[in-house]
């Protein structure tokens, strides 16, 4: 059985004024899977999703939610989805448990239903001692975690996630982590936004990285990996002498030097690999497994973006 | 601009009932504080009816016939429309479009842009509602009321109210920052204040002021309006400041939830 795409885009375009924040985009999200959208700042990845959630009009192209035009079904499709925005906009007026309440009525949810949901939420992120307390006084992780409990109150089909661990402490993302997995585990089609390479490889199924409003890549994000820099990485220091001995030991080998380190990526360098360490160990030589982060970097550039 | 672009600042909001889920977040924050909400409509015109009325009272001559507290009391329940409604569409939505964010969290949701708007300028006028009655009960304790006419004083004010609140909604939509409101505040509101035959008759002022407040001050109407309810004076003239409000409140309603359209719509 093909799997089922709950969001469509073709050639999904959006510009302000001059500038083309997303440029003739096409991607698919299918039901139950955790989709990754990651770029460099300004790649247009948040512009997307807001698209998505129906508060920005595409400038041109097609894009449909559950078979539903953004543009003119935005309603239904905004009853089926929870957005968690990247900056918090919970209610500083009201409690915690108040701000799922007063977000439930805007779904016409009843008010005995929107009570039991909203001690249920609260108990889901771990805030049900905090039901009486103003967002004033909680932490930047309680507001994001009750930040996904408000987007979660009209029981989403599709879930946003628009950066939901930014400038978290570890405890709190794992937190994160943990609830998002769950709720994959529910069937909630979920898509996010992320800086944090390592948050896309453990949540998502796939991810697409955008940089100046494209796609310049997308897929599972071990076959990424695999695809574009092999199963490990070895670093040694930038030295003349150690560059010379890696280029004529190992010619077909691809080097990036970093911060006074070369990094060399190889498809098949086991044996090679080995041999270097061993020589080299005494001086910081290390091998590592190869990660997202090193396939985002190779894509998309170590220029700083801002 | 052009001709295509200004038309499209009058189009036809498409609004539902969930106004009212808009209208009632507000409510619920108001009832939160309410205790200290009541203070300044009922203060403020204690005041000016003791120390204007009273005091400056004894050296005016009477304005139209009326002993002067007789004829200020009925502008302060104007006033208090004015105030209320345009201060809660202009810094209060504000804070709650621009510091709190609290536009783009519902506009996630069902509620569509059009109806947070129509809900906060529906707010704005229940602001006029709430507080001119207050100003209102004021004024008849003091004995001040002398027609039945009074009663629809309320009614009068939640319409000046969404009249105000929509002519404040159109400021919000377009003022760079929070403290631009200074402008509308002390280049409009202010003179109104002052110059809407609210503390004199406007004909004392000059034929070109007169004009003036006629054309562009709905509280000069406003003002027409509730000295005539409270006094129990009816005149052709009323009639045509119901049409002027009557005609300016749908104006502005549908130009400022379309100028916020274009402020917020990215």
């Amino acid at each position: 059985m093909n799997p089922e795409p709950v969001i469509e885009a073709r050639g999904l375009t959006k510009k302000f004024g001059d500038f083309t924040a997303v440029d003739a985009i096409d991607f698919q999200v299918f039901r139950g899977e955790c989709l990754g959208f990651l770029g460099p700042n300004g790649a247009g990845k948040t512009t997307t999703i807001n698209m998505v959630q129906c508060v920005s009009p595409p400038t041109a192209g097609r894009l449909t939610v559950a078979g539903l035009d953004v543009g003119r079904e935005a309603r239904a499709i905004k009853k089926m989805t929870g957005v968690a925005p990247q900056e918090d906009n919970l209610d500083p007026d009201f409690t915690s448990f108040h701000n799922l309440v007063v977000y439930a009525r805007y779904f016409d949810i009843p008010k005995a239903e929107a009570y039991r949901r909203s001690e249920e939420l609260l108990r889901f992120v771990q805030l049900s001692e905090k039901k009486k307390v103003r967002i004033d006084n909680l932490s930047s992780g309680m507001k994001r975690r009750l930040i996904l409990a408000r987007a979660l109150i009209n029981e989403p089909k599709i879930l946003i996630l628009d950066e939901p661990t930014t400038g978290l402490d570890p405890q709190a993302r794992h937190l994160i982590w943990d609830k998002v997995r769950e709720l994959k585990n529910q069937e909630v089609t979920i898509v996010l936004t992320t800086h944090y390479m390592d948050e896309a490889y453990r949540l998502c199924d796939r991810t697409i990285i955008m940089d100046n409003g494209k796609i310049i890549e997308q897929g599972i994000p071990r076959a990424l990996i695999k695809k574009h820099i092999g199963a490990e990485v070895l670093e040694v220091p930038d030295h003349e002498e150690i560059k010379q001995y890696i280029k004529k030991e190992f010619p077909e080998a691809q080097l990036e030097t970093v911060n006074e380190r070369i990094q060399v990526f190889s498809a098949q360098p086991r044996g090679v690999f080995n041999r270097i360490m061993d020589k080299f160990k005494s001086r910081g030589a290390i091998m590592r497994d190869a990660n997202l982060e090193d396939v985002f970097l190779k894509l998309t550039g170590r220029r700083l973006r801002e | 601009m052009s001709r295509v672009k200004i038309l499209s600042l009058l189009v036809r909001p498409e609004l539902t009932r969930r106004v009212f889920m808009v209208w009632r977040r507000n409510f619920d924050v108001f009832m939160k504080t309410y205790k200290t909400n009541f203070i300044p409509p009922l203060v403020e015109p204690l005041l000016y009816l003791v120390g204007m009325g009273y005091g400056l009272g004894g050296f005016v001559r009477p304005q139209e016939g009326l002993r002067y507290i007789v004829f200020i009391a009925p502008a302060l329940t104007a006033v208090s429309m004015m105030y209320s409604s345009f201060f809660e569409c202009t810094y209060a939505s504000f804070v709650r479009m621009y510091y709190q964010k609290t536009f783009d969290a519902i506009i996630a949701t069902p509620v569509s842009l059009e109806e947070v708007i129509g809900g906060e300028i529906l707010w704005g006028a229940t602001k006029s509602l709430i507080n001119s009655t207050i100003v209102l009960a004021v004024v008849i304790a003091f004995g001040l009321v002398s027609s039945p006419l009074f009663l629809l004083i309320p009614p009068l004010s939640f319409l000046v109210g969404i009249l105000f609140a929509s002519i404040a909604m159109c400021f919000t939509a377009v003022t760079p920052n929070i403290d631009s409101f200074n402008y509308p505040s002390f280049l409009y509101i202010t003179p109104m204040f002052i110059l809407s035959g609210t503390f004199f008759t406007i004909t004392g002022l000059p034929q070109g002021l007169q004009l003036l407040a006629k054309i562009l001050f709905p509280l000069t109407h406003a003002v027409n309006l509730a000295r005539s309810l409270v006094i129990g004076r009816l005149n052709s003239g009323l009639l045509v400041s119901l049409a002027w409000i009557l005609i300016a409140t749908p104006f502005f309603f549908v130009l400022a939830i379309n100028l916020m359209k274009r402020r917020l719509v990215k």
